[in-house]
């Protein structure tokens, strides 16, 4: 085993005799040396000399690496389109359908590296835990304040982006009487037709249709249990179908009741509008459940002031309008229909929800998940 | 590098040996190098990740026998124990259908059978993941065509079950057992059942005594592979069942890449730990069994 030691031995003499010379090379182009330690160290864009300061940082990298990002997810595609044609920035976009665990490992994995994730949109969980293991630059965008306190980190590590909320997707050619309710989805009329977006203990969105199930029987954000008794008896009724509902199952009818984010569901009725599905979509009253991802900034992302950039537009009225018109709901719109900045035609499409949301605690989404973990296999085994 | 040549009027034996030994131990390099790093690295890691932990708050990593607890109790240990069934199940009927479809298919005077089988199994016995998962629910599933058609659901059909994912799993595991036995079962001389009939053995006592020994090597390895492929199965399943069946690799994936469970990458090592230590559980049965009639063969 002495060659391959000798020759890792080389490599590594042969990459920092190169590091040395592209060092010096790149010696006089401090400038932009400068702003990028400066974009990296900064909490806001006043820091970094205001927005103008920002953008030219931001355009000198000439790159942003994002991850997770599917591009019919929430209008992600549109978002990167339009941040891509306002500034001169390319957006190297990375593993589509990555999860939050993939991100997080993304960063570890390539830390110091060109390759690595930029900016990262989080389940709230990982966020928490994300921040906790100093993974994030805490970084005010201009809108911060307006943020609602539950939804953002004090630091400023990571606050909540969009959200939405979990729904009954229906198609009305199939079905007759589309389900309004979780109790609803009992009834023996719609045997081998309701499925959930994967499966619950690795998808946000199944977690977030068993949680809204708990509170609909009697559970409470601290104990999901009869949300998972919920569900093992709609599969013992053989209402539930495991299989996981994806735009192909949807379109095949295969899963024609589909409990999934109510902004995926709304994504699918257009979607599939032409093609033979009547895709109805409701925010079940008896179990009204609502989850936000969050935005964070790698602590060592390879182009920070993209990265920051990228935030700043996310949270502009531009930003957060897209999301809109992608049907989530984005974290500011409650300001923005407040200073009428929220696009009125978005907003009227937007699924029927009564009152406001309320989140879990840390302590109580740990417990809930610990008890799905636990629990689940058994329920529907 | 120049090789010294042995001496034709050379030494006795045991210096010869004793010279030719480094110079086979060079040929063997880069296998060595090869396993090393593609095997032996990756299994280094996972045993390290399975048997420390590290604190989210200071980062200090700390040798612990959590993880391996865990991948043994509750929903893990059901996972597991869902896999071995699901594999063994499987790998059981999908060795005998396959031996009875090969030996069919070899006793079979027409060649384009033999040729259009072959084809047919080279194809099906790659034809795995979410694309075979989706072909069954068009096909097979709740409104599919054929559950339709032939009113399945009244038999108690239901492809999202245990049985319906042994049933898929044997649309490529099947194939795959025609595939290596054809060999075998062509190296059966046919004189050895003549041998035999001419002896007086029915044909009952020529497999019994003769066919199934001497074949015993390849059906068990046979047998072994469908294990393996069956265990190590993961997209199929995950499309299909989500996680309504408990295995194992479904268990990895929830715990290495989800959206909901934190911090559960180390058990995730364990769980693949306890897949390697069952993989190897049944190579050391299938081992000296082989061995043992391996002797059959020249």
């Amino acid at each position: 085993m002495f060659r391959p030691s000798r020759l890792g031995a080389t490599a590594l003499l042969g990459a920092a005799a190169l590091t040395t010379l592209t060092a010096c090379g790149a010696a006089p182009d401090g400038a932009a040396a400068g702003a990028a330690v400066k974009a990296n160290a900064s909490t806001s864009a006043a820091e970094i000399g205001g927005m103008k300061a920002l953008v030219a940082a931001a355009e000198k990298e000439g790159k942003l690496n994002v991850i997770a990002l599917p591009v019919d997810w929430a209008n992600y595609g549109e978002l990167i389109k339009a941040f891509e044609a306002k500034y001169k920035i390319k957006v190297d976009s990375e593993n589509p359908d990555a999860a939050s665990a993939d991100e997080i490992a993304a960063v570890k994995a390539r830390k110091g590296q060109k390759r690595a994730p930029d900016v990262l949109d989080l389940g709230i969980a990982f966020a928490r835990s994300g921040a906790a293991e100093g993974l994030f630059a805490p970084y005010k965008v201009e809108a911060f304040d307006k943020i609602p306190a539950g939804q953002k980190d004090t630091e400023a590590r990571w606050y909540n982006d969009y959200g939405g909320y979990v729904s009954i997707g229906c198609d009305a050619k199939r079905i007759k009487t589309c389900p309004q309710t979780f109790a609803d989805l009992l009834k023996p009329e719609y045997k081998g037709k309701v499925a959930l977006n994967g499966n619950p203990t690795k998808s946000g969105s199944a977690f977030g249709g068993v949680y809204a199930a708990a509170l609909a029987n009697k559970g409470s954000f601290a104990d999901i249990q009869p949300g998972i008794d919920f569900f093992a008896k709609l599969k013992k009724s053989g209402n539930f179908i495991p299989v996981e509902s994806t735009p192909a199952t949807v379109e095949k009818g295969e899963t024609p009741i589909s409990i999934d984010w109510d902004y995926l569901n709304a994504g699918y009725a257009d979607q599939f509008r032409g093609k033979g599905v009547d895709w109805k979509v409701s925010v079940p009253g008896d179990g009204v459940y609502a989850q936000f991802y969050s935005q964070a900034i790698n602590k060592q992302a390879p182009n920070p002031a993209a990265a920051r950039l990228w935030m700043e537009f996310l949270y502009s009225a531009e930003g957060q309008n897209l999301w809109l018109k992608g049907y989530a709901r984005p974290v500011l719109l409650p300001a923005m229909t407040a200073d009428g900045s929220a696009d009125k035609g978005s907003v009227a499409k937007l699924p029927k929800v009564q009152g406001t949301p309320s989140f879990p605690s840390s302590a109580e989404l740990d417990k809930a998940k610990a008890a799905l973990a636990e629990n689940w296999d058994k329920a529907l085994s | 590098m120049p090789v010294p040549s042995p001496s034709p009027t050379g030494p006795a034996g045991g210096t010869r040996r004793r010279r030719r030994g480094p110079r086979t131990w060079l040929a063997t390099l880069p296998l060595l190098v090869f396993t090393g790093l593609c095997f032996g690295l990756p299994v280094a890691a996972l045993l390290y990740g399975a048997v420390t932990g590290t604190d989210p708050a200071t980062g200090a990593t700390r040798m612990t026998g959590e993880h391996l607890q865990r991948s043994l109790q509750g929903p893990y240990l059901g996972s597991l124990v869902g896999s071995v069934q699901l594999s063994a199940l499987t790998a059981v009927i999908g060795s005998v259908a396959g031996v009875l479809i090969a030996q069919a298919v070899v006793t079979s005077r027409r060649t384009w059978l033999r040729s259009a089988a072959l084809t047919a199994s080279g194809v099906l016995a790659n034809f795995g993941g979410v694309p075979l998962a989706f072909a069954f629910i068009a096909t097979a599933g709740i409104s599919g065509v054929v559950t339709r058609l032939a009113d399945l659901e009244s038999l108690g059909w239901n492809l999202y079950s245990f049985t319906g994912l042994a049933v898929v799993y044997l649309y490529f595991l099947t194939p795959l057992m025609v595939l290596v036995i054809i060999p075998a079962l062509d190296g059966l001389r046919p004189q050895w059942r003549e041998a035999a009939q001419n002896t007086g053995a029915t044909g009952w006592q020529f497999w019994r005594l003769v066919g199934l020994p001497v074949l015993a090597p390849s059906l068990l390895g046979g047998f072994v592979l469908l294990f393996g492929s069956a265990f190590a199965a993961h997209a199929t399943a995950a499309a299909l069942v989500g996680g309504s069946v408990p295995l194992v690799t479904l268990k990895i994936a929830d715990a290495l890449s989800g959206n909901v469970l934190v911090g559960q990458e180390n058990v995730a090592l364990a769980l693949s730990l306890d897949m390697i230590v069952i993989a190897g559980l049944v190579m050391a049965v299938y081992l000296p069994l082989q061995r043992r009639s391996a002797r059959w063969l020249r």
